[in-house]
């Protein structure tokens, strides 16, 4: 059955993609439009850090480094868990009473509704910034740091991908968007290029114990760039995989909730 | 003159029945506002002498920035303009007894203004109950808080001859999507949107001041908070009057020319 939904996946992954590629001019301008907006971002930084060497004892490889993880983080989820964003319009279009009737599992059907792979271009962006933070902050790679990596990249796009099924689940009710779950993702996905740590204590606890965003950022980035050498904060990230219990426990009052929409 | 009023009228009567959108907007715009002077006072902490700019004028940078963000948004175009453009409606705006340049010019105004009517004043609000450091302060003086609503409104108009420019672009190409991502981008980091203009390096600043971008956010921000003043404030005026005028002539003959030889798309 696993193996089945798996396959099932793919193959719609495979029908989103293919169908996007249909329309080759627009991605390939939705890509270049992203990375002039990481030019803007990076060029920002770079102006600002000529001014301050540092800031809060983070210099700029740093947080480029620590900017191109959660640009990872976000993209990925944004390409997989598209789904869910665009959610409101499949309860508006009562696309979901579709979604009911078929035998499968339904958050499957709606992951796989969706499947953004113009979200390449930020992904790829992240990339080149991680490597390049990895780099210049002349970081010793070993086993325990790529695993670090490993549970960051994985917690943080599980937590964009719950902050997604909250709003999708908050569709059921309201059945429209809510625009102000942006602040959410991309408010996190532009406010978090630096470690959560600047913004000062208190924010740094509702980072960590409301909406987790600091598990799978500023402590492990710290172990990361060797600034903490203790071992737990390696497996830190995996803690915020609980954040998804109750995005999944919304999702199914909402399910049970839902009324159709269409005629 | 009198027709172009009430496009303005109608679009602003349109645009203020979006206040479920705007309380979304304000919202963002707030926690934005929150985060970013978060982030700037993090650098100032670390030296406060490298911040090129009072730690209380960057303040009230940030709230007005996006109290009035969408005065000054690079990224704001009426949607149905395009879609005029893209599927050949147009023809119906030129068959009409008026012309298009102010048609189009008055929505534009229309549509800003209301967005911004249903956003600014909450905003400003919570930012001056915030507590310190965060809190909007007060004008550099009653002369510098006129000067800011001036050069605010000149501000706004400058913003809408350079989107009207645009449409008169996009007029002229049969697929304009790469004019309305690689022109607002580029628009929007010269303008200060992403950092104030201080925070560019010296010689790039200088250059920068002198182009129509820094006329729009840059100057009437600026005046505010006392951080341009004197001599430097009076010439900033001057050239944002001036790009006034050079993108309102542009704009105008941009779409004399354009509609002499219109192409209408689709049938």
């Amino acid at each position: 059955m696993k193996n089945h939904a798996f396959r099932l996946y793919r193959h719609y992954i495979s029908i989103n993609v293919r169908s996007a590629m249909q329309y080759k001019a627009s991605f390939v301008l939705t890509i270049l439009g992203q990375t002039l907006a990481t030019v803007s971002t990076l060029l920002s930084l770079v102006f600002i850090f000529r001014r301050f060497p540092n800031v809060k004892g983070f210099t700029i490889n740093d947080v480029i480094l620590c900017c191109g993880i959660v640009q990872m983080q976000f993209a990925a989820a944004e390409m997989w868990a598209r789904g869910f964003d665009r959610f409101a319009e499949t309860v508006r279009k009562a696309d979901f009473d579709r979604i009911l009737l078929r035998p499968r599992n339904q958050i499957l059907q709606v992951l796989g509704s969706q499947f953004e792979i113009s979200r390449i271009g930020r992904l790829i962006q992240g990339i080149l910034m991680l490597v390049y933070g990895f780099l210049k902050a002349g970081i010793s790679w070993n086993f325990m740091k790529v695993l670090t990596l490993v549970h960051m990249l994985f917690a943080g796009t599980m937590l964009f991908s719950g902050l997604h099924m909250i709003r999708a689940s908050l569709c059921f009710f309201t059945l429209q968007g809510l625009e102000f779950m942006n602040i959410f993702t991309d408010g996190f996905r532009e406010h978090g290029k630096y470690p959560l740590s600047i913004y000062g204590d208190k924010f740094l606890l509702v980072c960590t114990f409301i909406i987790p965003y600091a598990l799978t950022q500023y402590y492990p980035l710290l172990y990361l760039l060797g600034k903490r050498t203790d071992w737990w904060l390696a497996f830190l990230p995996l803690l915020a995989l609980l954040f998804l219990i109750p995005c999944f426990l919304l999702w199914r009052i909402g399910v049970r909730h839902y009324q159709s929409a269409g005629s | 003159m009198k027709k172009y009023l009430s496009f303005f009228r109608l679009r602003l009567a349109m645009g203020l029945e979006y206040r479920v959108a705007a309380l979304a907007g304000l919202t963002t715009q707030f926690f934005w506002g929150f985060m970013l002077i978060g982030a700037y006072r993090a650098f100032y902490e670390s030296n406060p002498s490298a911040f090129p700019m009072t730690f209380q004028a960057m303040v009230s940078y940030i709230w007005l920035q996006q109290a009035f963000l969408a005065f000054f948004n690079t990224w704001r175009y009426d949607n149905d303009i395009f879609s005029l453009i893209t599927d050949g409606g147009i023809s119906y705006e030129l068959a009409r007894p008026v012309d298009l340049y102010r048609m189009w010019y008055a929505k534009n105004l229309a549509m800003r203004i209301s967005e911004a009517a249903l956003r600014f004043a909450p905003v400003l609000l919570l930012a001056v109950l915030l507590p310190q450091p965060f809190r909007l302060g007060k004008p550099a003086s009653p002369a510098h808080l006129l000067l800011f609503l001036c050069t605010m409104t000149t501000g706004l108009l400058l913003m809408i001859a350079f989107v009207m420019i645009l449409y008169g672009l996009c007029m002229r190409t049969v697929s304009p999507t790469g004019i309305r991502l690689f022109i607002p981008a580029i628009a929007e980091f010269l303008s200060g949107q992403i950092i104030p203009l201080p925070f560019f390096p010296e010689k790039m600043r200088k250059v920068l001041e002198l182009l129509p971008f820094a006329g729009m956010q840059n100057v009437p921000l600026r005046i505010y908070g006392g951080d341009l003043s004197g001599d430097a404030m009076w010439m900033s005026i001057a050239l944002q009057i001036f790009w006034l005028g050079v993108f309102l002539v542009l704009g105008k003959l941009l779409f004399r020319s354009t509609v002499r030889r219109a192409v209408v798309q689709g049938g």
